[in-house]
């Protein structure tokens, strides 16, 4: 088990970075989580680390070693592919035992370690299966269980639920989090699903472009996002923006005025870009004209749709017991001044004391 | 329902429509001669032309089959095999190997190696001929007297129109190897790496096994081309050549049955046995090789 250190890590392909000027400390015995959409270099990232892609500048640590030009099969990192990558010539036990037959392990003890990695996963019965006998989810935990058998320093997760259908990967999304707790090996999981970040990761690092964006525990991400990428990514759906400017005590916004919450009185005058969550709005009496554009009824809650009168959407989350309004109804979208957000306008970055 | 059956009846209106022209020209040049060429073979026929067949049942293919000529052609047909095939699989999945990397001007070398099977057998054998003459040819340039010389010499003559077909067959073999090797699962080859596989047991243990379907594919390929070779031995060896009984492979008995003995009734048992051959090799290969083969995925 080892801690991973990215210290200014780039890559690039000509004149594309595909991940720029990452730095990034994973501790041990952590899982994060490295979330973002697709091409925003998360992949390229992990990548990195299993040396399948070579770092073009920075430096890459694993443990005290600096693994730069260290050949992957000796980093002592497992990774568990999107496709699964299982050898489909090979058993599922000699699928298991591939990396301990690499180690020149003896074939007793490849034996019962392989048997206990597939035991750990539910799959001593199947052990003579090829994988093309298997479904995805068994297939899936043949990958797992190749990767724990050799028990490495570090466990690399590209994606590995996006093949399995919605209730085999929440189940599977428990099962890892489980493993992963038990053995305490230090993992690196890429998704560009964000329920499966905030369930799964001890932190969080939400890319875009190549850069890192925010690197924090799930709650923090959610209730105190860096800039409006990660305010508008996490959550589903995400935060709200509403364009303003800050007059005096007021926000001004094309659909009415807010008046400015202690909380965001840092805030200098002119331009704003306000945050508000779905749930954190209301509509009420008072507060934001706008149009019904668009109800959504999701059972447990509704989602509806307002359109203000500069053109922004926002919106807004009702319980399944509030009265929903219909298509084309004017409302007031009101907001809980204590949860709102600034951004700077121009940048998009978090301005601190707000919130 | 109605409708729907009137739909089905003219999906299958359309369906023969547009096979007819296809069935027409096959019917026409391969299925009715290969049909003709089982009433041929159970007529004899005179050694002079002019003069009428006459049937004689199954009594020839008996006779053709116990001929010492015949078990010639056959061990030469088999070593001619036996030669070609697994040296062009082998030497295509060489160069091809060699050619897969991603390195600038590769594509250069792609085409080289693959122009093979765009050459044709005459030009292949003339320049082949030329190189194995024994005048101006290769050997008497390096100063060595090829005595008799190489396509007369009943030990060296067979291997020599081997080595055209093995040349002829390279192209094909490598453009077969290349698209093998590029459509690998790169993740699977990657997971090897990870876990720890040297050069030598990710060769044999992973990208062979992965391979095998294309290679089953080569080699049902290679047997065929193998046995179908003429060109080269008719352009090279030709009937004249006292040593051809050396290199006289069916496909060439064949030709030779019918335009140098003009004796049908032979050519069309050589054929059938040819068939015959070709079928059961491939459906054996089919039979026990592909329960080897490991196809990838689902």
């Amino acid at each position: 088990m080892a801690r991973v250190h990215f210290a200014n890590v780039s890559k690039r392909y000509g004149d594309v970075a595909a991940v720029d000027d990452l730095s990034l400390d994973v501790a041990d015995g952590e899982l994060l989580v490295l979330l973002g959409p697709s091409g925003c270099g998360k992949t390229t990232a992990l990548r990195m680390v299993a040396g399948l892609e070579e770092v073009t500048e920075g430096s890459l640590m694993i443990g005290d070693d600096l693994v730069n030009d260290v050949d992957p099969k000796d980093r002592d990192v497992a990774m568990v592919f999107q496709s699964y990558a299982l050898y489909p010539h090979m058993s599922v036990a000699k699928n298991i035992e591939f990396p301990l037959r690499q180690r020149k392990i003896e074939t007793a003890e490849r034996k019962q370690r392989a048997l206990e990695a597939a035991t750990t996963l539910g799959l001593e019965d199947l052990m003579d299966r090829k994988p093309g006998q298997l479904s995805g989810g068994q297939r899936q935990r043949v990958a797992l269980a190749r990767a724990i058998v050799r028990d490495p320093r570090v466990f690399l997760m590209d994606e590995p639920l996006s093949n399995l259908d919605a209730k085999l990967r929440v189940q599977t999304r428990g099962d890892i989090v489980a493993l992963q707790r038990r053995l305490g090996t230090t993992t690196l999981y890429v998704t560009h699903d964000q329920v499966e970040a905030m369930t799964m990761g001890h932190r969080i690092a939400v890319m875009q472009g190549g850069r890192l964006q925010q690197v924090a525990a799930p709650q923090d991400l959610y209730e105190r996002p860096a800039n409006t990428f990660v305010a508008t990514f996490l959550g589903s759906p995400g935060m709200n923006l509403i364009p303003a400017r800050r007059q005096g005590d007021e926000l001004v916004t094309p659909s009415g005025s807010l008046v400015v919450p202690a909380e965001l009185s840092g805030i200098a005058p002119g331009e704003v870009t306000l945050g508000a969550r779905p749930e954190s709005l209301s509509l009420g009496t008072e507060g934001l004209r706008a149009t019904v554009s668009l109800v959504e009824m999701l059972g447990a809650e509704t989602q509806v749709h307002c359109k203000l009168e500069g053109g922004t959407t926002l919106v807004v989350r009702q319980g399944h017991d509030q009265v929903r309004p219909d298509l084309g109804h004017s409302v007031l979208v009101s907001v809980d001044p204590s949860s709102l957000h600034a951004f700077d306008a121009a940048t998009g970055d978090r301005i601190e004391g707000s919130q | 329902m109605r409708t729907r059956a009137t739909r089905r009846h003219k999906d299958w209106a359309l369906a023969y429509a547009l096979l007819l022209p296809g069935l027409v020209i096959f019917s026409i040049f391969t299925f009715w001669p290969f049909l003709q060429n089982f009433k041929l073979a159970l007529y004899q026929n005179p050694p002079y032309p002019g003069l009428p067949s006459t049937f004689v049942g199954l009594s020839q293919v008996g006779d053709v089959l116990s001929s010492v000529t015949f078990h010639q052609s056959l061990i030469s047909t088999l070593l001619f095999v036996v030669m070609v095939v697994p040296t062009g699989l082998l030497g295509g999945l060489v160069l091809a190997l060699a050619a897969h990397k991603a390195l600038k001007g590769m594509a250069i070398f792609q085409v080289i190696f693959s122009s093979t099977v765009v050459t044709s057998v005459a030009v292949a054998a003339v320049v082949f001929g030329t190189l194995m003459d024994p005048v101006v040819g290769l050997l008497p340039w390096l100063g060595l007297d090829p005595h008799p010389a190489i396509l007369s010499n009943p030990t060296w003559a067979l291997p020599a129109v081997a080595v055209i077909a093995i040349w002829q067959f390279l192209g094909l073999s490598f453009i077969i190897m290349t698209a093998g090797l590029q459509s690998l699962p790169e993740e699977v080859l990657e997971a090897a790496r990870l876990d720890g596989a040297r050069a030598p047991t990710m060769f044999f243990r992973v990208t062979i096994p992965l391979l095998s379907p294309t290679i089953f594919f080569g080699l049902v390929v290679g047997f065929i081309y193998a046995f179908q070779s003429f060109g080269q031995i008719d352009i090279l060896i030709g009937s004249q050549n006292a040593e051809f009984t050396h290199t006289n492979v069916l496909l060439f008995y064949i030709y030779r049955a019918l335009s140098v003995q003009n004796d049908p009734g032979l050519a069309a048992v050589l054929s059938i046995v040819l068939f015959a051959i070709l079928l059961s090799v491939t459906l054996l290969q089919f039979r026990f090789l592909e329960r080897r083969v490991h196809y990838a995925g689902n």
